[in-house]
């Protein structure tokens, strides 16, 4: 934004000034009534009793637990869709196989299935009366209503994040480098770490930010299998509707405010990573 | 170091990229593959580095089999079309790849990796841009970067693809002489692969012509001159140099 180019001398493929500012100020409107505004409405609610009545909301026992529970999802679901993202992208970005095509669109299904689906179809797996759930109930292995069905679910849900950002990526960079390092003597676990890795590290990182906020802040898919006991298998955004739903307002409102600064921070994380290694992205021409 | 290809055939998916090759390649030759695209020539050389795999056939190196050999083993340095420098590595660390790749034991000291790398700067006669990324080399720096990237690791064979298909014609000329100069020096067994009739013709000491898979002659660029002997080498020789050069 800081650089609209209106100081520049009038060049040939440019609108007309007056088109240009219509067209800024039509943008910067939109993302202000539809993407500020409803954020800046939650920390205005969240804080509408002080700063102290927002503490006690996210300092109770009920929140300090969906707190735990949203963090412990996503610190185990990041590096495990990281690991399959790569090596799914890494299959169809470099390998010709029977089966590709069926491959990229079993990716995008968590994209096309409604979330709400997909926990219901992990409750007819492994609930009690599902297909799996007499044998689970026998080893004592409890999935519905508990930590496994609240990940399982929120694999599901965020599974095409990291392939979808590296596929192209991978894809247009093809295999020369990594040919190269072979034939220079490394083994495949050095080109992985060497060349591979560090070719696509910024689509990771990216495909890892999305993941993350959305495995945060992923409702349907786990609302269905949480089964929504206090304390024990509700997530943040789960309570938030509790919480809503019981008229506690300023409680539901603060969550939300948490929330919402978590997925704050990692865009601003994206950010800093990025000015700070601008020399390295130029050299590379990477984004 | 001597190479053998014995009966090499190569099918991709029911289409016949290579036809049974024979051809021997003495010790420290430089050898043109040269045919138009299409006609098997750089899936040879791929074949030759262990990068593909043959549906049939060997490939002796000094006499013996290394067809199974893995591509890391078979210590071929390999130029590739592109170059495939590593975009995110400086060329300082481009050109030490291969020697810092080496298991603890017979890994160099970092001194000895220096001084390989300063050495390999002189002979392509680009010492100063150790520090550069390859974004920031111009076509013909790339190719010398990528040769000494090769060179690196004291390979027992050189392998080019199109090594100077992105240039321009008065780089290319000067590259040209370059790589006869570090053949000569270095005494390397070479394998170029070239869709240009006149560099195959102007730089090898023995070119094979190929087309459809198969290799139409074998001889020197004399020979091949003088003596082509199917119509497809006679056409191939003689036709109008195309204006890119």
């Amino acid at each position: 934004m800081s650089d609209l180019s209106l100081h520049h001398p009038a060049d040939v493929t440019t609108e007309a000034r007056p088109a240009r500012i219509a067209l800024t100020t039509l943008i910067l409107g939109l993302t202000a009534v539809l993407l500020l505004a409803p954020l800046a409405a939650v920390f205005a609610e969240a804080f509408r009793q002080g700063p102290m009545a927002f503490l006690a909301a996210i300092s109770t026992p009920d929140a300090q637990s969906a707190i735990r529970l949203t963090l412990t999802i996503s610190a185990l679901a990041l590096p495990l869709n990281a690991a399959v993202g790569l090596a799914a992208a890494w299959a169809i970005a470099k390998f010709d196989f029977r089966g590709k095509a069926v491959l990229i669109s079993l990716i995008d299904l968590p994209f096309s299935v409604s979330p709400v689906v997909a926990g219901l179809s992990l409750v007819l797996l492994f609930g009690s009366s599902g297909w799996l759930g007499a044998w689970l109930a026998l080893h004592d292995l409890r999935i519905v209503f508990a930590l496994p069905g609240l990940l399982l679910a929120t694999l599901f849900v965020t599974f095409p994040f990291i392939a979808r950002e590296l596929i192209p990526v991978m894809s247009e960079q093809g295999r020369s480098e990594e040919e190269a390092a072979l034939t220079l003597g490394a083994t495949g676990w050095y080109m992985f770490r060497t060349v591979t890795l560090p070719n696509v590290r910024w689509a990771l990182l990216y495909g890892v930010l999305l993941c993350n906020a959305r495995a945060m802040g992923e409702f349907g898919a786990v609302a269905v299998i949480s089964g929504k006991i206090r304390g024990q298998t509700t997530t943040m955004p789960i309570l938030i509707e509790m919480l809503y739903n019981e008229y506690l307002s300023v409680a539901a409102f603060s969550m939300a405010a948490l929330l919402a600064s978590l997925a704050l921070l990692t865009l601003v994380l994206k950010t800093l990573m990025e000015w700070r290694h601008a020399d390295l992205l130029s050299a590379t021409r990477r984004h | 170091m001597r190479i053998d290809i014995d009966e090499i055939a190569k099918s991709f998916a029911g289409t016949h990229a290579l036809h049974p090759v024979s051809l021997s390649i003495p010790s420290g030759a430089m050898v043109s593959l040269l045919g138009p695209s299409g006609s098997g020539k750089t899936t040879l050389l791929r074949i030759i580095a262990g990068l593909e795999a043959p549906t049939a056939g060997r490939v002796l190196f000094d006499g013996t089999d290394a067809t199974g050999i893995t591509v890391q083993a078979r210590r071929a340095g390999f130029v590739f079309q592109s170059y495939a420098l590593f975009r995110h590595m400086s060329v300082f660390e481009n050109i030490a790849y291969g020697l810092r790749a080496r298991p603890r034991g017979t890994r160099p000291s970092a001194a000895e990796i220096e001084q390989r790398v300063m050495t390999l700067l002189e002979l392509i006669q680009l010492p100063g841009i150790a520090s550069r990324y390859p974004a920031q080399l111009s076509g013909g720096q790339r190719q010398r970067v990528a040769l000494a990237r090769a060179l690196a690791t004291e390979p027992r064979v050189l392998l080019l693809d199109e090594p100077f298909g992105a240039l321009d014609a008065r780089v290319r000329r000067e590259l040209r002489a370059g790589l006869r100069d570090i053949h000569d020096a270095t005494g390397l067994t070479t394998i170029f692969v070239t869709h240009d009739q006149d560099e195959a013709l102007s730089l090898a000491d023995m070119v094979a012509v190929m087309s459809m898979g198969r290799i139409e002659q074998v001889g020197t660029p004399a020979d091949i001159r003088k003596r082509p002997q199917t119509d497809f080498v006679r056409s191939f020789i003689e036709r109008p140099r195309l204006a890119i050069a």
